[in-house]
């Protein structure tokens, strides 16, 4: 269906900065780009309220389409060396703790190549028996196989020795899982009736087989799922008995002057880097992010975190839907110029009778501001869903979304295409949480026309407004603030929100709030916001990583003892699970989450406080707020947030208006609850509720918030003239205003 | 498991007259149950252009695999493509084609 799709080397760029933008068509010869600036990228046609302005640029043309093609799977890569492709003799082994041992072949350790029948090849069989091969080096090959399958998800110690002496090839599997379950322990000793031609050009590969990547460039195939720890490679053929010894030992090097290399995954955990403790320095790298930071087969279970025992955690968790970059050759470039106002970009392609969006966010220069207001674009959050797929992939996504599965155009694209990778609400092939989503990649729902309406296209309801009201303002992201922290907000008088601002990073909030706390002012126009910590990572840009610890709504559960993030060592999940809830950044909290029916907002007494009378111009006092929008006729709706004093919600806070009419399909959140019970709905639960809630701080800034994901929506309702228009618009012309606010005792 | 009366044809009639919801507490429970078909035996909706035509198609069994279209089956209106799914889902489950 697709027939083009592309991406950018960046989401955020400042004029100077250069964006390759990367393309791949299927079919068309030939395709067109344009720049263009994005004002509102709903295009409901229902609706007509899509707006986008096209920006004259120097690679706007036509060029020539080709396939660009992307292989997931992740997989550790280590330079072919004389000390690998000069064995005679030798011994290779790793813990194994395979997690799809039925799913076909898979690579082990290798450095196979198919060409010439060289190197060595350890790996699990059709059968999910480990097996080793060997080649003669003109085609003759050899294997030995244990003949039994590894059992799924146990550990057991995978071993293959050569005795270049006796010509003969042994393999073994020794099961280390409950002693009260059958052993899958087996081991078999083959002869070998040629002298192998260990001469392999390939890299050595682990958790696939060297393979050639369509591109053209050094690749893996045969993708391994599962985890590896401590892969050991020696130079003599060792007995079982000494092999096992061997597995066991933390120092192996130490005690046997054959050990050519042995591997320890528990250093450089968050780096690309994979070390080689031995002496030979065989270092690596991972490619395509596995999951590290993850228990080892030594892992006794006294330890929560991989920092106090990384020798528990010397163990990779790899998976054949891992992606982290495509790296696909770059068809142009844009120097974005000095002049280029601050906005949400795209460029548009084009090829036959469709169409894709690269979207980009243009900052001012560092340093400096072009407007009072800034828009603060959450790409952590457009990250962490990138890709998405869990709605059709769940077996309670129907009921969880109340509606039938409705796969929109981008979606079948995904779908149909599984090398471009999951987000953080899907689960691997093997049943395991997706941690990093990427967004060097193509990710089909980030850009204007993108279906079902969310996030960054949720966000332009916001962008579209703004220019129908006339109020200037930048675009900021997520990773700025990541990098910048209060330095990138102190340029503005005040931040507006997206809809849905859910992932932060340690970094980012305290950015956030020690702007508040300085002075700062921000409208949350969104909810469910301010919800889960994520990290980013220096060594590996790009990508958001993601533990769902304990509770709230996570989609999928996470690893028990796997809480602590790989790229930073922080405890995951919750915010309000640590400590430091949303509602004391901002007020509220999220409550409930539900899809059919969206609510409205009455105002309650505190509305009539002075303090707020400016919000409320123009606004009768028996009005009924935001009883229409986009998101199922609400502005109230789709996932909200209360405020709750015992959350955080500073004393002085005024709830200004609470939220009505929810639905019998509008759940309290498990956060909310600490049982399940028969009235957890919003047709019976007063808690399932959306606040509108606004606080001053003593720094002379404020803090305005509307709890609700719905409220976006309703801004373009009968042409953005409308009271949620209009308390926004009276908020936003506030906090522009430089006058400080005062704290209501003075 | 809550089980479908299939000679409650009025619940047809109901969900036809409001197919969005929400829904009285009896047809909830005959869509959720409608909705919980073993994913490789559901039916589904795809849009084929942004809020203008939507036809039907089944569950992808696995990640990658194209879609299965029924080609025949073209609508203009989101609502009379979920009506048709409810009608093929209520088949599929009691046995019975509705009237």
């Amino acid at each position: 269906m697709k027939k083009i799709i592309g991406y950018s080397s960046a989401w955020t760029v400042m004029p100077g900065d250069t964006l390759n933008v990367m393309v791949s068509t299927y079919g068309p010869g030939r395709y067109r780009a344009n720049l263009v600036r994005v004002i509102c990228g709903n295009d409901d046609p229902d609706l007509d309220i899509y707006r986008e302005e096209e920006i004259t640029a120097p690679f706007a043309g036509e060029y020539p389409g080709r396939e660009q093609f992307t292989v997931a799977g992740s997989y550790v890569t280590i330079s072919s060396s004389p000390l690998v492709t000069g064995l005679g003799s030798f011994t290779v082994q790793a813990w194994v703790f395979p997690t799809t041992p039925e799913k076909g072949a898979q690579g082990l350790i290798a450095n196979w190549d198919g060409a010439t029948a060289s190197g060595f090849a350890l790996t699990i069989d059709d059968s999910g028996a480990a097996t080793m091969r060997l080649g003669d080096g003109s085609g003759g090959t050899v294997e030995v196989t244990t003949g039994k399958p590894l059992a799924k998800r146990r550990w057991h110690l995978v071993s293959a020795a050569y005795d270049a002496g006796t010509a003969a090839l042994t393999v073994s599997q020794d099961f280390i899982g409950p002693q009260f379950e059958a052993s899958t322990s087996a081991s078999a000793t083959g002869a070998v009736n040629f002298t192998p031609a260990m001469g392999s050009a390939q890299p050595l590969i682990m958790a696939a087989i060297p393979a050639t990547h369509p591109a053209g460039r050094p690749g893996a195939s045969h993708f391994f799922n599962g985890k590896l720890d401590r892969p050991r490679l020696v130079a003599s053929a060792l007995s079982l008995a000494d092999s096992a010894a061997l597995g066991w030992d933390a120092l192996p090097h130490e005690r046997n002057t054959s050990v050519v290399a042995a591997w320890d995954f528990s250093r450089e955990i968050g780096g690309v880097t994979v070390t080689d403790a031995g002496p030979n320095g065989l270092h690596g790298r991972v490619v395509n992010l596995p999951s590290r930071a993850v228990k080892g087969f030594n892992w006794s279970g006294t330890e929560q975190n991989w920092r106090h025992a990384p020798e528990e955690y010397g163990a990779i968790h790899f998976h054949d839907d891992d992606l982290y970059d495509a790296e696909w050759d770059t068809d142009f470039t844009y120097e974005i110029p000095e002049d280029l106002r601050s906005g949400v970009y795209a460029v548009r392609l084009q090829a036959d009778d469709d169409e894709w969006y690269v979207t980009f966010f243009v900052r001012p220069p560092r340093g400096t501001a072009t407007a009072k207001l800034a828009f603060l674009a959450s790409t952590a959050t457009y990250m962490a869903y990138a890709n998405i797929q869990w709605t059709w992939q769940e077996h309670f996504g129907e009921v969880a979304e109340t509606y039938w599965t409705t796969m929109e155009p981008g979606e079948v694209f995904l779908q149909e295409h599984a090398e471009y990778g999951l987000s953080t609400y899907d689960t691997h092939s093997d049943g395991s949480g997706v941690r990093y989503a990427s967004r060097l990649r193509p990710v089909s729902q980030v850009g204007p026309k993108t279906a079902p309406v969310w996030n960054l296209n949720a966000d332009t309801h916001i962008l579209g407004w703004l220019e129908d009201r006339g109020i200037e303002y930048d675009v900021i992201t997520d990773e700025d603030l990541h990098n910048e922290g209060v330095t990138l907000l102190e340029q503005y008088s005040a931040v507006v929100t997206g809809a849905h601002p859910e992932y932060y990073t340690t970094p980012m909030w305290d950015g956030l709030r020690t702007y508040l706390a300085r002075g700062g002012r921000m409208a949350y126009l969104g909810g469910n916001g301010f919800i889960w910590r994520c990290a980013m990572s220096d060594a590996m840009p790009g990508v958001v990583e993601l533990r769902r610890a304990e509770d709230g709504i996570r989609y999928r559960d996470e690893e028990p003892g796997e809480y602590y993030m790989e790229f930073n060592g922080e405890y995951g999940g919750l915010w309000r699970r640590l400590g430091t809830s949303p509602q004391a950044l901002c007020g509220v909290g999220t409550v409930a989450v539900g899809f059919d029916v969206s609510g409205y907002y009455v105002r309650n007494e505190a509305s009539f406080d002075a303090r707020a009378e400016f919000i409320f111009e123009g606004i009768s006092d028996d009005e009924v707020i935001g009883d229409f929008g986009i998101f199922s006729g609400g502005a109230s709706g789709t996932e909200i947030d209360a405020a709750d004093p015992m959350l955080g919600t500073p004393p002085h806070t005024l709830i200004l208006a609470t939220s009505e009419g929810h639905s019998a399909n509008t759940y309290l959140v498990p956060d909310e609850t600490g049982l399940h019970h028969a009235a957890m709905d919003g047709a019976q639960n007063p808690n399932v509720r959306a606040d509108m809630t606004f606080f001053e701080t003593p720094g002379g800034g404020a803090v305005f918030s509307v709890g609700s994901i719905a409220w976006p929506g309703s801004l373009p309702h009968n042409s953005y003239d409308n009271n949620v228009s209009r308390v926004s618009e009276n908020v936003l012309r506030r906090f522009v205003d430089g006058t400080p606010f005062a704290m209501p005792d003075g | 498991m809550y089980e479908i009366d299939p000679t409650r044809t009025d619940l047809i009639e109901e969900f036809d007259q409001n197919p969005g919801g929400p829904h009285s507490p009896e047809l909830a429970l005959v869509v959720n149950r409608l909705r919980l078909m073993p994913m490789e035996e559901r039916i589904i909706i795809v849009c084929t252009k942004r809020g203008i035509e939507w036809t039907l198609a089944k569950m992808p069994k696995a990640r990658g695999a194209k879609l299965e279209y029924y080609d025949d089956l073209v609508f203009d209106d989101y609502y009379a493509a979920t009506k048709k799914v409810f009608r093929i889902r209520w088949q599929a489950v009691t046995g019975v084609a509705p009237v």
